[in-house]
């Protein structure tokens, strides 16, 4: 029964990280109509902030409580990273046919990995004291971070903020509008080139936030970003891009399969998640709530 | 009549270009050191990859992000018939990997055709990952991310074995001519493809898919052939690739490989026949350069990715097209 | 002789009634013009009959074929073409191509991977005769992309022509041209079709080219049928005059 209970902590752990990175995807697409192969990146990105920032502050004596701001401002340095590269990079291209967005999101995607390993080096890079700063708690006779529980909290908190930003402020109107008439929007007098940079920057901010939460339970490595768009298109295939809902039951879905599948056929996790992906695909092509 | 000499003028001149770029290519290994010569086999290897995927690209219109699976497959049905049948000739692998990958790109191509634009992207990224995946953890079978071991080939049904202190030599240079020598007949074979009425087919498809549905074509059947061939074409190419690396590794099939494909293609050019065999080439010797140069190549690469989509969005190729043209108007004008 | 009938054909949009209980007819060999305000549900008749759209409720009958749930395909094979009225074509491919792709089509040829396409002397033969015939010979090599507006609309018609379809349908084959150019062009389409003995429906709104090149005036209004006859019949119908004009003509 206790590691029942362990076992769907740790689900929920996961989808909370993975809902973050989906949402993040899934507003993007939602807003922009973009699909951007650097997402993933951004929340390396804001893992290795994260970890830095943590690491730096205990090596300058900063107080146990104050270390754990590191965590929002790893997601805001992300967050002000999409901000900077949105006009510079992505505005060209909205003209332009989607290939030439997706490639250029690649190699944003190759710079991005490239500049990691360079300012932060090839090690791993942990941020653990946050984690052991806080109490083990007893479930049944095992014993269970209650960090893991703060990671489920924030993802929960997470999809709650945005779905009352995105459907009850004046703003979540403006950026429905625009994500279903970009054209009109415009003509209503949105200003559309605005909205499509919060709109970013939001998208890369859950994706930082969701690395920087996660960094305290697992280091950040390399090619950590790369690994987790995968996982991330196929949370939004299920689910369906474009929507938050379907960010939410994606995640929660892949996370259950994952788990289950660690458990009882470690060899085909992963294969059996991107068949589930495509099975989905094949039956319903926008996924169970999408709206492209 | 005007406009049929000026054709045939261009059809002449094109063959004339590509007969020089052929002899050109026979006298490498003449007047280069080996390690070019095999520099130059990988850049063709490459192109040969980025060809078969620019039929799906330029011709048809549908992105791949998922052709890594095709050249995986290729390389690692090679790999299985050195471990579990023996060493064999170069054209027994051909034979029996052709097939191979013709029926992975059939299946493959089946599911993914019923999708178009960024959903077609995601699967075939998602169902090549699936391959990643399998052949990465599957370790008993694949050698994981160790990967699967291959010796030399011999070639010519056995005719040609190159063992011994020069072998190594002999086999770089025989073997850039087998491969020149597929190379250029596939070569053929993709521009009979993109000249014939299904390659013309595949362009109106492309431009305007509702008119090509009330000409009467079935459109997802031609695009699932167009997928066929491409497939094929690239898998050849991981045929080719394993003997010359001499390791078969789950690298291969990983998505970002399938990026590098994309990318070359557009570095040369995805609107012109030539380009992605342009770009296949030169994309490989700016990789060994960039490695060469920096531990931070992948950085270097994407820069270069980044720059050309903003610059130069139609290549090499598409770009001196253009100067070309240019410069037949500013001289017809006078 | 009836080449195409519907029966109680339907087709609601939200609460529109786009096409309401419609029995078309169409006779073999004659050239007929399919009139009516904007909104009265000609374009949708015309997607029902191609297959651009389903039918909510009716049949669809072609040379005594019940073709009503027939795919694009089918219809296609079975003698029915259509035009765009916005322009479609395969703009990057040549002006040839984009009629010898109509060719390779209909003979099933499009398939062929193993042969050149500019090697096919029969393909090659039929799509000069018909660009020939709409007046485009001469611009065989040029991108279709780049033709003039009166030459890609003639060049939309040659397109669906070229399937030599048995009832073909056109849609606005002159709109958004000079009046001089309209002229043109609906010589041109009236003589190759009437020519190649086509039975042709083409919706327009230019009542000067209704009544000189139709045989027949089919008026639409509101999902049905308002009138039907010659182009005498029609104008000496009160009805049809009150629509056009807003009111009776006679106070």
């Amino acid at each position: 029964m206790a590691i029942l209970t362990v076992q769907i902590l740790n689900s929920l752990l996961y989808a909370s990280v993975l809902f973050l990175i989906a949402a993040g995807l899934s507003l993007i697409f939602g807003v922009m109509r973009i699909v951007n192969l650097a997402h993933g990146s951004f929340y390396g990105v804001g893992a290795y902030v994260a970890a830095w920032l943590v690491g730096t502050g205990i090596a300058v004596g900063v107080p146990l409580g104050w270390l754990f701001l590191a965590l929002p401002c790893g997601a805001v340095a992300v967050a002000l990273l999409g901000i900077v590269i949105e006009p510079l990079l992505l505005r060209p291209f909205y003209s332009r046919a989607e290939e030439y967005q997706l490639l250029v999101t690649f190699g944003l995607l190759q710079i991005i990995e490239d500049l990691v390993r360079l300012i932060w080096g090839g090690n791993p890079l942990s941020a653990d004291t946050l984690m052991d700063a806080l109490p083990i708690i007893h479930i049944g006779g095992l014993f269970y971070p209650a960090y893991n529980l703060v990671v489920i909290a924030v993802g929960v908190a997470a999809a709650v903020v945005l779905w009352a930003a995105i459907y009850h402020t004046r703003f979540g109107v403006m950026l429905r509008a625009t994500s279903q008439d970009r054209r009109m929007a415009s003509a209503l007098g949105l200003n559309v080139g605005l909205i499509y940079v919060v709109a970013f920057g939001i998208g890369c901010f859950l994706a930082g936030l969701g690395g920087a939460i996660v960094v305290p339970t697992q280091a950040a490595v390399l090619g950590m970003g790369v690994d987790a768009l995968v996982i991330a298109f196929v949370v939004v295939v299920i689910g369906g891009l474009g929507s938050l809902k379907g960010a939410l039951v994606g995640a929660l879905v892949v996370s259950f399969v994952r788990t289950a599948g660690i458990q009882f056929f470690p060899e085909l996790e992963l294969a059996v998640l991107y068949l589930i992906a495509a099975g989905v695909l094949l039956v319903r092509p926008t996924g169970l709530f999408g709206t492209a | 009549m005007a406009v049929q000499i000026e054709t045939l003028r261009g059809r002449s001149g094109l063959a004339a270009a590509a007969g020089a770029a052929l002899i050109l290519l026979i006298l490498v290994p003449g007047y280069f050191e080996t390690y070019q010569v095999q520099l130059l086999t990988f850049g063709l290897i490459a192109a040969l990859a980025a060809l078969g995927f620019n039929l799906l690209l330029g011709y048809t219109g549908l992105l791949s992000f998922g052709h890594s699976a095709y050249f995986g497959v290729g390389a690692y049905a090679l790999a299985f018939v050195v471990q579990y049948l023996g060493p064999h000739s170069m054209e027994f692998y051909l034979l029996f990997g052709i097939p191979v990958v013709a029926i992975t790109s059939a299946l493959f191509g089946y599911i993914c055709v019923r999708h178009t634009r960024i959903f077609f992207g995601i699967l075939t990224l998602a169902i090549s990952q699936v391959i990643y995946s399998l052949a990465l953890k599957l370790y008993w079978v694949t050698g994981g991310s160790d990967g699967l071991r291959v010796p030399r080939p011999a070639l010519l049904f056995g005719a040609l074995s190159f063992s011994g202190p020069s072998g190594f030599q002999q086999f770089i240079t025989s073997y850039y001519y087998y491969v020149l020598a597929i190379f250029v007949v596939c070569v053929l074979l993709m521009w009979v493809i993109v000249h014939s009425p299904f390659g013309k087919a595949l362009q109106g498809i492309r431009d305007n898919e509702v008119r090509a549905r009330f000409l009467g074509m079935r459109i997802r059947r031609f695009r699932w052939i167009a997928f066929l061939v491409s497939g094929t074409f690239t898998g050849v190419a991981g045929i080719l690739w394993v003997p010359l690396e001499g390791l078969a590794t789950p690298d291969v099939l990983y998505w970002t490989f399938s990026g590098e494909i994309v990318f070359t293609a557009l570095l040369g050019g995805f609107r012109n026949f030539t380009g992605p065999i342009v770009g296949g080439i030169v994309f490989t010797y700016l990789k060994s350069y960039a490695v060469a140069t920096t531990v931070y190549w992948q950085l270097l690469l994407g820069i270069v990715l980044v720059t050309l989509v903003l610059v130069l969005p139609t290549g090499i190729v598409g770009a001196i097209s253009l100067a070309g043209r240019r410069l037949r108007q500013r001289r017809a004008s006078p | 002789m009836i080449l195409l009938k519907t029966v109680d054909l339907c087709k609601k949009f939200g609460e529109t009634r786009a096409c309401d209980g419609l029995n078309f007819v169409v006779h073999k060999g004659e050239f007929l013009s399919l009139v009516g305000s904007n909104g009265a549900g000609k374009t949708t008749l015309v997607n029902l009959i191609s297959a651009h759209l389903q039918p909510d409720s009716g049949q669809i009958i072609f040379a005594d074929r019940d073709i009503t749930f027939a795919t694009v395909t089918e219809r296609i094979k079975a003698g029915i073409a259509r035009s765009f009225q916005i322009v479609s074509l395969f703009d990057a491919l040549s002006v040839f191509d984009n009629v010898a792709l109509s060719v390779f089509s209909r003979e099933g040829k499009a398939v062929r991977m193993a042969s050149l396409a500019d090697r096919d002397a029969d393909v090659r033969r039929e799509s000069l005769e018909v660009l020939g015939q709409f007046g485009l010979a001469s611009k065989e090599a040029v991108m279709a992309g780049d033709l003039a507006q009166g030459e890609r609309k003639l060049l939309d018609v040659a397109v669906a022509y070229a399937l030599r379809p048995r009832l073909l349908f056109l849609d606005e084959p002159t709109s958004g041209v000079s009046t001089h150019e309209k002229a043109q062009i609906m010589d041109t389409v009236s003589s190759v079709v009437r020519g190649g003995q086509v039975t042709a429906v083409v919706i327009e709104h230019d009542m000067d080219v209704v009544f000189r090149y139709s045989d027949r005036i089919v008026m639409m209004h509101e999902g049905g049928f308002l009138a039907d006859g010659t182009p005498d019949e029609i104008r000496a119908n009160p009805d049809v005059a009150s629509i056009l004009l807003g009111a009776p003509l006679s106070a």
